[in-house]
């Protein structure tokens, strides 16, 4: 019993020091946005690393999530005659919901877990401890800019996602099923409110690009650094991020609504 | 505990050897003279500063003055090796381009990689990316080198360039270097002042002859490679017939 409640207490202790850490580290990469300043070019790479390359797979995603959209929603909506109502439910559902939560679990998969396995190598090959040696600290050099480039890209490639997946909805649902352009567009422009769906989206995409970034960076710099610690930092890149993704989603959902 | 009562004198100019049995902690000797780690107890001075004492800010200042030589190069791999040496001079300096181009050649040149400028770290081998490694350690002159290894898993050819190397810079600059390695040959060939370290504590010290002529166990053992000594063969365990009784039992 006693051994137990000991190991409770050893596991509680390493959450709340692995927390402290990496709270720790969150904000001495905050304080070095501001070298950023001084070195645009290394927040310019990272944009591309971490933004341009994800914009196929966010693109294809959101198109196919739109054209289920379409189908889905058209299939139920017949059945009240209320397919005129498609855009409004395409649209409100990948706004308020699919675009920032879709977006961001592609996002972790793709940038997260490269963020991670890049820095987890870097420490593995001694490039970050190197770096310390030649009095650059890697928390401005590294952490910095890729920390603001998943901040900036990722509400970007959730507007890209929804719009991409209002634009596959326009195509099942107006032009393979028949539902009128006109009121696919109308109902749009009618039901979406900017304040309460759209901005919802941007606030939720922010929060998750802040997070899953955070995740990301924080687990190849704190990554054990062997073949086999980045393959388990890459993993729980991916997984840390998709739970407080949802978990989030939830609860940042309940306090808009 | 990894050191316990070390006590070491690193002369100003000279080439000191740290030498060990693997996992004796000579690299986490570097990172303690480097700042990399701090120790429970003790005092670390370079050049008269307490380095554990010191701020993140002073601590990066006098690593401006250290140069360091890792096992594996370190070489940022997203550059090639002609912005890896130019690194810390854009960093640290506001030299204008052509004069951070010119001393980058220079640097360069001295270690035989100025035709190499334009290659990935990739496209290296192992002795060119210490090569580059050392450029880049010399970029910003400082007044001490510390090498970590510098001669592992190295061909002959590349031994023998990295050995001259080090002698070449040492002696032209004047630049305090610390080696720690376990090539005997190698480092007891250019090595002024030697340090030989086993759990935790130094054992031996002295130039190549006195460590040579040396009558403790624990340095003929190094010295002359025997497998057994006072570092045992055997990883410490039971008696053999223990364990196989304990098997059949």
């Amino acid at each position: 019993m006693i051994e137990k409640l000991a190991s409770l207490g050893h596991r509680g202790l390493l959450f709340f020091s692995l927390f402290g850490r990496s709270f720790i580290l969150f904000l001495s990469t905050l304080f070095g946005f501001l070298y950023l300043f001084r070195r645009p070019n290394l927040l310019i790479k990272q944009l591309y690393a971490v933004g341009v390359l994800s914009f196929l797979i966010i693109l294809v995603s959101g198109l196919f999530v739109g054209m289920v959209m379409g189908l889905q929603g058209y299939n139920t909506l017949v059945d009240f005659g209320a397919e005129e109502s498609l855009g409004q439910v395409v649209a409100l559902s990948l706004l308020r919901e699919l675009g920032p939560v879709v977006g961001a679990l592609l996002f972790a998969g793709r940038a997260g877990s490269a963020l991670t396995a890049e820095i987890g190598l870097m420490k593995a090959t001694e490039q970050l401890s190197g770096m310390e040696m030649m009095a650059i600290n890697p928390v401005k050099q590294i952490l910095a800019p890729r920390l603001l480039a998943g901040i900036i890209s990722l509400p970007l490639l959730v507007a890209i996602f929804s719009m991409v997946g209002v634009l596959g909805g326009y195509f099942v649902g107006v032009d393979l099923l028949g539902v009128d352009a006109g009121a696919y567009w109308s109902q749009i422009q009618e039901k979406v409110d900017f304040q309460h769906d759209v901005m919802s989206g941007v606030i939720k995409s922010i929060v998750f690009g802040v997070v899953c970034t955070w995740i990301a960076i924080f687990e190849g710099y704190d990554c054990i650094p062997t073949s086999e610690g980045v393959s388990k930092a890459t993993t729980n890149t991916v997984v840390f991020s998709a739970l407080s993704v949802l978990g989030l989603d939830f609860l940042l959902t309940a306090v808009m609504l | 505990m990894i050191f316990s009562g070390v006590d070491m004198d690193i002369p100003r100019g000279k080439i000191t050897a740290i030498m060990g049995p693997s996992g004796t902690g000579k690299t986490t000797l570097l990172k303690l003279i480097g700042g990399q780690l701090k120790p429970e107890k003790g005092s670390i001075e370079v050049d008269g500063e307490n380095i554990p004492k010191l701020s993140n800010k002073q601590l990066y200042n006098i690593r401006k003055q250290m140069g360091m030589l890792f096992q594996s190069g370190a070489l940022l791999t997203d550059m090639n090796v002609f912005d890896n040496v130019a690194f810390p001079l854009r960093e640290h300096t506001n030299l204008p381009e052509s004069m951070i181009r010119d001393l980058v050649l220079v640097k360069l040149h001295t270690v035989g990689l100025r035709g190499a400028r334009t290659l990935k770290p990739s496209q290296l081998s192992g002795g060119m990316a210490r090569r580059v490694a050392l450029a880049r350690a010399m970029a910003l002159d400082p007044s001490l080198i510390m090498y970590d290894e510098p001669f592992t898993g190295q061909d002959p050819i590349s031994m023998g360039v990295l050995v001259k190397l080090i002698k070449r810079v040492n002696q032209l600059l004047g630049i305090t270097s610390i080696i720690v390695s376990h090539d005997i040959h190698e480092t007891l060939d250019i090595a002024d002042k030697i340090y030989l370290i086993s759990k935790g504590k130094i054992v031996g010290q002295g130039n190549s002859e006195e460590l040579e002529n040396s009558s403790s166990p624990w340095v003929k053992q190094f010295i002359h490679g025997y497998d057994d000594g006072p570092v045992p063969f055997h990883f410490s365990t039971d008696s053999l017939i223990d364990d196989l009784l304990e098997k059949q039992r």
